[in-house]
């Protein structure tokens, strides 16, 4: 029942460029499930793992411009002699590097947080965000700082049956998204069905009894952390090769603040919950629109529905309608065993 | 006390700044016996848990356990070894269901490596499934079978406190050490763990415990250690602890000392 309904689900996601072909809807759902990808890397981190990462948007922001520079190739010197200049790589290897340098990011974080829990923890990610803003606005040479990169190429791949494809359009783009997103849920899913995600919940849970059981949560909060940089360095270099201009505005403060609304009202802790969160928060702003409402009214009404989300739904969306769909289906048995 | 010595502690000492919590402790567990640490409140037995399972580093003397020093070791290593530890307030994975509370606790029974999970190898659903049989057989050997999937915060005190040692059972130790198992349980709930320990104890476990109740140590334990501020004054059988001079007047009191004069005479 539920595979037949997950596939149905997958079918209309993926046919959706098919019968719809408004641009301007297929533009914000790219940019949406991109948001959505960097939601659920957050959902690991903070909703399993149970810390809060307030510099999300440092990994993001990394892979986007590492996949860049990796693109469009650079040369910085260190001295007036020495020189150290990479030609421009295929796109492709591009994405592998921001999945690289955002893990690896995201390893450090994760060492450097060996002890540091709860609200250290957030200063920690706040900091290294800030510091790697402060890095993408003044290394000039290498990031071209507020002048920012220009003319990022669009990702090439080699595909069966398509052969060589470059991700000009939007509809191959929403499908290149769809498949990461889908790819990042099935990767945080296996994590939290198995030995790891217990681990991650158990330090979220009860620490001093988590390691009494014999668990090495610094081992698992990093393997959370450095999985999660990775995803969100994904999403930032397939932004940067959408949009195809990176400037340091893409480690600004609001893009964090986002994903953690994004996770929190759809429900932290839950599978579904950041690609919930991330449809609603992603969409409602452009739906708004559609009615010609007034921007000032448009945040106003995002303000409201967002102070109504966490004080009725304290747990976020997705965990109330379950228990909603639990009781009532209790309900329902107990009617059935009632009726002889 | 027949048996190899299992766990020994030497001339441990721990200091928090000035004031010494533990002076000189030696004590010995042998293999198979259950052993009890009482003494008045401040005396040090938790501190000696805490110091012995690696969550407090000693200021001086040695670990040793099974021929391994566990001196310095991070306590999910000593864990590792078979030496496990409950804890004095209730501590379960509250938001979690008690199934999953006894699957966390299986954590070192399971072998499933990142890469294997990431690539969702077949393996690891293997596995899963053989675990979630063990933890319904733990479960199900604490009593808890029918709760498997309420809330751990949602069971009654007396059996969060059950489900407590049952995830601590679940790691497989050698030497399990409990830090005040029956404290805030009524009667009925003390005689039941009383006949659960016994149990644990057949399956091969040696136990080491801290308590308050008089009547489970006397009746429960194998030998008893009596701590007052940071020492030893007694160590022996309880027929010979509950005459010991020292330990009534630092500890049992003489009222309790009478009434079981006159038990024993009974």
């Amino acid at each position: 029942m539920s595979k037949v309904l997950t596939a149905l689900w997958l079918a209309f996601l993926f046919s959706l460029p098919l019968w719809m072909d408004n641009q301007y809807v297929l533009h914000v759902l790219v940019v949406t499930g991109i948001f959505i990808v960097a939601a659920i890397s957050l959902n690991l981190l903070l909703g399993y793992a149970g810390q809060l990462s307030l510099g999300h948007v440092a990994f993001f922001g990394i892979g986007a411009y590492t996949s860049s520079l990796a693109s469009l190739g650079f040369s910085i010197h260190f001295t007036a002699d020495t020189v150290l200049a990479m030609e421009p790589k295929p796109v492709w290897i591009g994405l592998l590097a921001a999945l690289l340098a955002s893990g690896a990011c995201g390893w450090l974080i994760g060492r450097l947080s060996f002890k540091v829990r709860g609200a250290y923890f957030v200063i920690v990610s706040i900091s290294f965000a800030e510091v790697v803003r402060l890095v993408a606005v003044n290394w000039v040479e290498l990031t071209q700082g507020p002048m920012a990169l220009n003319n990022i190429p669009p990702l090439t791949l080699w595909l069966p049956l398509l052969g060589e494809h470059v991700f000009w359009k939007k509809p191959a783009n929403y499908w290149l998204v769809l498949s990461v997103a889908v790819v990042c849920y099935v990767i945080v899913r296996r994590l939290v069905w198995s030995r790891a995600g217990r681990a991650m919940v158990a330090l979220r849970e009860n620490e001093p009894l988590a390691t009494s059981v014999g668990i090495d949560v610094t081992r698992y909060l990093v393997l959370a952390t450095v999985v999660s940089a990775a995803m969100a360095g994904v999403a930032g270099a397939l932004y940067a090769h959408y949009i195809r201009i990176v400037d340091p505005d893409v480690f600004l403060f609001i893009y964090t603040v986002t994903m953690v609304i994004m996770v929190v009202t759809g429900g932290k802790g839950t599978l579904a919950g950041p690609v919930v969160g991330g449809l609603i928060f992603g969409l409602l702003p452009e739906t708004l629109r559609a009615f010609e409402i007034k921007p000032e009214v448009q945040w106003i009404i995002y303000g409201v529905l967002m102070v109504l989300v966490v004080f009725f739904l304290s747990e976020g969306i997705v965990p109330a309608v379950t228990q909603w769909w639990q009781r009532r289906r209790a309900a329902g048995a107990a009617m059935a065993k009632a009726e002889p | 006390m027949s048996g190899r010595v299992l766990l020994s502690v030497r001339e441990l000492s721990i200091h928090f700044g000035g004031l010494a919590a533990i002076e000189d402790l030696s004590l010995e567990v042998a293999e198979g016996e259950v052993l009890a640490l009482i003494g008045p409140n401040g005396a040090g037995k938790t501190s000696a848990f805490n110091a012995i399972t690696g969550y407090l580093a000693p200021s001086g003397g040695e670990i040793n356990f099974g021929g391994t020093r566990l001196n310095g070791l991070k306590p999910h290593q000593v864990a590792a070894l078979g030496l496990v530890r409950t804890f004095q307030k209730t501590s379960v994975f509250g938001g979690r269901s008690v199934l999953q509370n006894i699957l966390i606790g299986l954590h070192l029974r399971s072998k499933q490596t990142p890469l294997a999970i990431l690539l969702g190898l077949p393996s690891i659903a293997r596995e899963e499934a053989k675990l979630e049989a063990e933890a319904r057989e733990i479960l199900a050997f604490a009593g808890l079978g029918a709760r498997a999937d309420e809330l751990g915060s949602a069971l009654p005190y007396g059996e969060q406190r059950l489900l407590g040692i049952a995830i601590a059972l679940a790691a497989k130790p050698k030497l399990l050490l409990l830090d005040e198992p029956v404290s805030g349980m009524n009667p009925v709930e003390t005689d039941s763990f009383m006949a659960k320990l016994a149990e644990i104890r057949a399956l091969g476990i040696t136990i080491l415990l801290v308590e308050h109740d008089m009547k489970m140590v006397m009746g429960v334990s194998d030998r008893i250690v009596c701590l007052s501020q940071g020492l030893v004054i007694a160590n022996g059988t309880p027929a010979q602890i509950r005459r010991d001079p020292g330990v009534i007047r630092a500890y049992l009191g003489e009222r309790y000392a009478r009434v079981a004069e006159a038990q024993d005479r009974a």
